[in-house]
């Protein structure tokens, strides 16, 4: 099997690899590249855990081959935040008590940050519909959504003291 | 110093000691992905395995031929049964005393059973090898009912000797694998003939699974040059892990380092030894290279640890005002293909014994048949105590059918029938001593925090409005009050393999006064990092921010029995708290020689140890450490640790009031949660934040167990739920909103007063869901009904009831 | 869950991709979204040896509205669907069936095209199109077809479409002002519909004047039931008219026993989702 060459941007970082056409893109990222955020949970795209952001798009790279990401622009949970400071849905996360096994949280937080990159002020029930795609089975998600809730309303508060 | 002008609210406030909704300290790294899970572990020159699996529930192997699998690029190795038994390691024991096949040795008895470990490369190459295994199998009759399974002439175990006793006394038939039995049955039978009430009814608690998020894995290196062994894996038992790795393989115990790194959940799952395990270090062994081993979801769902499966018929009995008399029950227990169910070694059937629940019955009697089908092994304790959750579910529907018979109101026949604060401690009819319970003010709490008055009012109305025709929705009103017991245990009856189920804590204080400890225990979730640090801040004055937790390692951490059935809070919490005090007792020698005062002439506050009466006078606790490593203090030794193994002189009972608001559509059998109160009284409270966390994920496991998530077999013995498409776990959106409340009732016998709260709820919520289920159905004549209660389940009910008109 | 080993092709025109499956024959198999072909290929249920990726293929894309024609490329995804205000303003069932199909990362990369043309009767917009009676375009070797909407399913996996054609495009006459609803129950988010029905329905007055009905994983295809329009057309849509239209509905479909339920409840539920559908359908036009 002759193996494909993919260029793609991964947390702002550009990367070359090499891969059979049937390698999944979680396996690219955890195996090839060391980034091990994204997990494997269900592998039939129902859990999210595997969840990056793909050309601006929540995407379950356990459902996509690397070889269809030439050129996209990927972005992983450890490309959210910094070794120097928390993203804002991260801080939330951890202070709202929004996880437990850590297992999902790559997966919800990469998601929920582009629902807020989609509705930066989403009730409740928006949250709950937005995040549906990602399974967690520790905290019966009400303080993942509270958590998700309050990333927003600080990222709408500091956006109106920017202004 | 600084100390000098800090308050003793600020000193309090500073530990971050018990009580305090501590943010927890694993969530940094888990937020920035940077957890350490078995996946993520990668080792020079490793190697993937995986299994081939039946595709059949029970037949023959006549052959395997790996001819095909060796060709494929990457393939290295195909273990069969014929290459494990040279080392004895075709069949591995059962931590219920059972066998169970490491890879099939001659039939297959489930279908997923693992038939043979391919080894290569990757994981890609392995997924090719396994597909070229070619498996000559005849197929067998399948057995995947229990009742038929002991009436059936077909032998599904013919590795055991006919006739002959197993594990837990005789065998009544070549299908049977257990009776166990508690309480006086004659005496309970007298009872239930003289009493002037009786309801009897056949309870079913289904087949599931604990499914964590994160499947089982592991990954096993052997270092032929230093002999030593290193396994990381899913293990919530690591130090029981590393026991039987060295029983089973020989390698001496002390060659052998078992690893749990970060676990993704584990309720229950991650408790057993699997196939998997001592496949991958026998190829660690064979090929002299790394070896990984991950599930995927389908065998997770397929082969590894379901829970439940077990029927129970109940009989209870009652003066004709509601005071229970007696209770009788009698359980079949499917096991599946091999009993690997997660005991104490002399509880076959778990404390399922504490069925006579939170009432004072006067005589019980349990009988629990074990039974052997085609279906996979397991009978793991998902998210409970071992088999509590079906005691919890099975006496809070006998009530429930109680109250149907008697006519009478299913909140006040539990009521009367409590065991009342001044019977603590109580022994209960089936031989339990509950340690402690305030039942009645908790259960007042609950209802007045629901307007159960309204409430019932209101369903009345409902009832009416359905008859003439205004609505299509009923109204239940799901009532549990559960008693847990939690723990486990005392050495001198609990053991797993014949260790003592104690569990441990190692301190070192640090010369500046930080500290580390160790535990015998292992998180999945559960915050140890943040909450056991939080009891040591209490008990020695060193704040929780100071203080490292570390499990997992069996090559620091003290032995310890390890993280399951609500134990690690009950168990590992006291072990910590005394190995604290143990440092306080030393620190305090060390302090009154400082301060030139005897050793009686100062005493405790919050970081320090004061001169009596001369409150100016004191060491904190990061003085005395200091002073523990650069002073040379007559009779006291050098340092500052010290260790603890704590075996409990009894369970401990955490109890709660649940209630279940639920609308239900009779013509689509949907139901939506309208208000979900929790209240639940673990004793002494650690970690207010991290406790509601706990509820809120076992309320909605309980709500998946209850609503729809089971382990489906078709009458071939196919698993019918093998993805998480059929296999129902909520999301955000099916998940209702829950109202959490306490009270605080300690444990009398525990250091610390903690009971243990993370099963909780999912023992008290799986009932509470049902009985709201078969409370809106109630005024129309159902009196029981299996779960889950999915959507057509309920619709048949309805229908059942004529209310399809 | 592994797939086996393929070969990759990623052409950027239909008549390159219709070139590579025309090469290939049944050892090709395009994909779209992949979210149904991906997860088949993994659990090893799906066998190809050249995997076709529309993903470039520029002609494909773009939702279309031109006076009262809508065409949509089959690479259209849902999200798109729902996000579309053009869309929304002729055809709005698309946008409240779309919010009911599966979850938000896999409505960014399933797309129409994939969910119409592979023929998996849980799928929820063949049976919106049917109500919407659209026409698909195919094309192959031999140049392109249209097929109706109505005429393209024939058994679960089995439709008009030859192997080596694909569906490229889809055209539909706007709906606007008609009265819709698409109403689905389903055990989860991310579920297959246990039951759901498609109504579009036009008043004259008081009075129906067309009622177009569809039904969705009741049968091995999608049911467009012609007797349940007809039973709505000319009344008012009263509670005999709704009954009626239920029990044509019912004549129509085959639903089969699987972990949702048995025949006898999804029947009664495929009532229950079409008296709804009707309803609130009503209620809007």
């Amino acid at each position: 099997m002759t193996k494909t060459h993919v260029s793609l941007t991964v947390n702002g970082e550009k990367k070359d690899v090499l891969v059979d056409p049937r390698e999944l893109l979680i396996h690219t990222l955890r195996e090839q590249m060391d980034i091990t955020g994204p997990h494997i949970g269900c592998e039939t795209s129902h859990c999210g855990a595997c969840t990056v952001d793909l050309d601006g798009k929540s995407v379950k790279s356990c459902t996509m081959f690397t070889v269809q990401a030439e050129g996209a622009d990927v972005t992983t949970i450890e490309g959210l935040g910094s070794p120097d400071g928390l993203h804002v849905l991260q801080e939330a996360f951890k202070e709202n008590h929004g996880l437990q096994c850590g297992y999902c949280t790559p997966g919800m937080i990469t998601r929920a940050h582009r629902l807020l990159q989609e509705n930066p002020n989403p009730t409740e029930e928006e949250v709950r519909f937005g995040m549906a795609g990602n399974l967690c089975r520790c905290t019966g998600y009400q303080n993942i959504v509270k958590s998700v809730l309050a990333a927003a309303s600080e990222m709408n508060s500091a956006k109106e003291a920017a202004e | 110093m600084k100390d000098e002008v800090t308050s003793r609210d600020e000193r309090v406030a500073n530990l971050k000691g018990m009580g305090a909704s501590r943010k927890r300290v694993e969530d940094a790294r888990f937020t920035q992905g940077k957890g350490n899970y078995v996946d993520d572990v990668k080792l020079p020159g490793m190697l993937f395995g995986d299994f081939v699996r039946s595709p059949y529930a029970h037949a023959r192997v006549n052959g395997i031929n790996i001819e095909e699998a060796m060709k494929v690029p990457g393939v290295l190795a195909v273990l069969t049964a014929k290459d494990l038994e040279p080392l004895g390691l075709h069949w591995m024991p059962t931590l219920a005393g059972d066998k169970q096949m490491v890879l099939a040795d001659g039939k297959v008895l489930f279908q997923g059973q693992e038939v043979a470990f391919v080894v290569a490369t990757d994981r890609y190459a392995c997924a090719d090898g396994v597909e070229a295994v070619e498996v000559d199998y005849e197929d067998l009759p399948v057995i995947v009912d229990p009742f038929e399974a002991m009436q059936s002439d077909l032998v599904l175990r013919e590795d055991l000797e006919a006739g002959a006793d197993g594990a837990h006394g005789p065998r009544k038939h070549h299908n049977h694998i257990f009776l166990w039995e508690e309480g006086d049955e004659a005496a309970t039978n007298q009872a239930l003939e003289s009493s002037e009430v009786v309801a009897e009814e056949m309870v079913y608690y289904h087949r599931t699974h604990p499914c964590p998020l994160e499947t089982c894995g592991c990954v096993a290196s052997m270092d032929k040059v230093n002999g030593k062994l290193t396994l990381w894996g899913t293990f919530q038992a690591p130090h029981v892990v590393r026991t039987v790795a060295s029983l089973l393989s020989g390698i001496d115990e002390h060659n052998i380092r078992v690893i749990s790194p970060d676990i993704g959940g584990g309720f229950g799952n991650k408790v057993g030894v699997y196939p998997g395990y001592v496949c991958s270090i026998v190829a660690s062994i064979v090929t002299g290279k790394p070896v990984k081993w991950i599930e995927d979801r389908m065998d997770n769902l397929m082969a590894t640890a379901f829970a439940r499966d077990y029927w129970m018929k109940g009989k209870i009995s009652a003066t004709k005002d509601g005071k229970i008399t007696g209770l009788h029950c009698h359980v079949t227990a499917d096991h599946g293909a091999f009993d690997a169910c997660a005991d104490p070694t002399k509880f076959p059937a778990g404390f399922f014994h504490i069925c006579t629940g939170s009432y004072d019955i006067p005589v019980a009697y349990v009988g629990v048949d074990g039974v052997y089908t085609n279906k996979a092994p397991g009978g793991v304790a998902y998210r409970c105590s071992f088999r509590v959750t079906e005691a919890a579910y099975f006496i809070e529907r006998m009530i429930e059918v109680l109250a149907i018979e008697l006519n009478m109101d299913a909140a006040e026949l539990r009521r009367i029938n409590f065991i009342k604060q001044e019977q603590f401690p109580y022994t209960s009819a089936l031989g339990w001593e509950y340690d402690s319970g305030d039942y009645h003010t908790a259960w007042d709490k609950a209802l007045e925090a629901v307007d159960y008055a309204g409430l019932r009012a209101e369903q009345a109305q409902r009832v009416e409005d359905f008859k003439a025709g205004k609505t299509r929705k009923l109204l239940g009103i799901g009532l549990t009050h559960f008693t847990e017991i939690v723990g486990a245990g005392p050495v001198k009856n609990c053991d797993i393999l014949g260790m003592g189920m104690f569990d441990s804590c190692e301190i070192r204080i640090h010369p500046t006064g930080s500290a580390i400890a160790r535990l015998g225990t292992i998180s999945q979730g559960q915050g140890h990092a943040t909450t056991f640090a939080q009891i040591l801040a209490s008990e020695t004055g060193i704040p929780a921010d100071k203080i490292t937790i570390e499990e997992g390692d069996t090559d620091t951490a003290p032995y310890g029995l390890g993280t399951y059935g609500s134990r690690s809070t009950p168990v590992a919490g006291a072990a910590t708290a005394l190995a604290g005090r143990k440092i306080r007792a030393k620190a305090q020698m060390i302090a009154a020689y400082l301060l030139e005062v005897h050793d009686d002439d100062v005493e405790w506050d919050v970081d320090r140890f004061v001169v009596k009466g001369a409150p100016e006078r004191f060491k904190t606790m990061a003085e005395i450490a200091f002073a523990s490593y650069n002073q040379a203090i007559p009779g006291v030794e050098p340092g500052l640790e010290a260790v603890s193994y704590y075996d409990p002189p009894n369970m401990t009972y955490p109890f709660g009031a649940y209630v279940c608001v639920m609308e239900i559509d009779v013509d689509t059998g949907e139901h939506e949660v309208r208000q979900f109160y929790a209240l639940d009284d673990c004793g002494t409270r650690i970690n207010p934040m991290v406790i509601e966390g706990q509820v809120h994920g076992g309320l909605t496991e309980a709500l998946a167990i209850a609503m729809g998530q089971e382990i489906a077999y078709d009458d071939m013995g196919n698993c019918k739920t093998g993805t998480l498409m059929d296999f129902f776990m909520p999301t955000a959106w099916e998940t209702p909103h829950y109202t959490t409340d306490h009270t605080e009732t300690p444990s009398p016998h525990h250091p610390i007063g903690a009971k243990g709260v993370g099963e909780s709820p999912n023992v008290g919520g799986v009932p509470a869901f049902s009985n709201a289920v078969h409370d809106a159905f109630r005024a129309f004549g159902l009196r029981q009904s299996h779960m889950p209660h999915d959507h057509w389940r309920i619709w048949k009910t309805a229908n059942q009831l004529g209310l399809h008109g | 869950m592994i797939p086996a080993a393929f070969d990759y092709h990623r052409p950027d025109t239909i008549d390159a991709a219709v070139g590579l499956l025309a090469e290939h024959g049944e050892e090709a198999r395009v994909v779209a979204g992949g979210h149904s072909l991906i997860p088949m290929m993994k659990l090893r249920m799906a066998y190809l040896s050249h995997l076709v990726d529309l993903r470039d293929v520029q002609e494909m894309q773009g939702i279309t509205v031109d006076g009262d024609t809508v065409t949509l490329g089959a690479m259209v995804t849902q999200h798109e669907l729902i996000t579309s205000d053009a869309l929304a303003s002729v055809a709005p069932i698309l946008r409240e069936a779309s919010l009911q199909i599966a979850d938000p990362q896999v409505r960014y990369m399933g797309t129409i095209g994939g969910n119409v043309a592979n023929g998996d009767p849980g799928n929820d917009i063949p049976g919106l199109m049917q109500a919407l009676d659209a026409k698909f375009v195919l094309a192959g070797p031999e140049g392109r077809r249209t097929v109706d909407a109505r005429g393209f399913y024939e058994a679960a996996y089995m439709t008009a479409r030859e192997d080596e054609e694909i569906l490229t495009h889809i055209r539909f006459r706007s709906v606007a002002g008609m009265g819709y609803a698409y109403e689905k129950q389903k055990r989860k988010i991310g579920d297959y519909a246990t039951a759901a029905a498609a109504v579009l329905v036009a008043k004259d007055g008081d009075t129906i004047s067309e009622a177009r009905i569809a039904m969705t994983n009741l049968s091995d295809t999608p049911i467009f039931s012609e007797g349940a329009g007809a039973a709505l057309v000319g009344t008012s849509g009263d509670g005999a008219a709704v009954a009626a239209a239920i029990a044509a509905m019912q004549a129509d479909i085959d639903p089969a026993e699987d972990n949702r339920g048995p025949v006898e409840f999804k029947r009664h539920v495929a009532g229950v989702m079409l008296s709804r559908a009707i309803n609130s359908a009503l209620s809007r036009a």
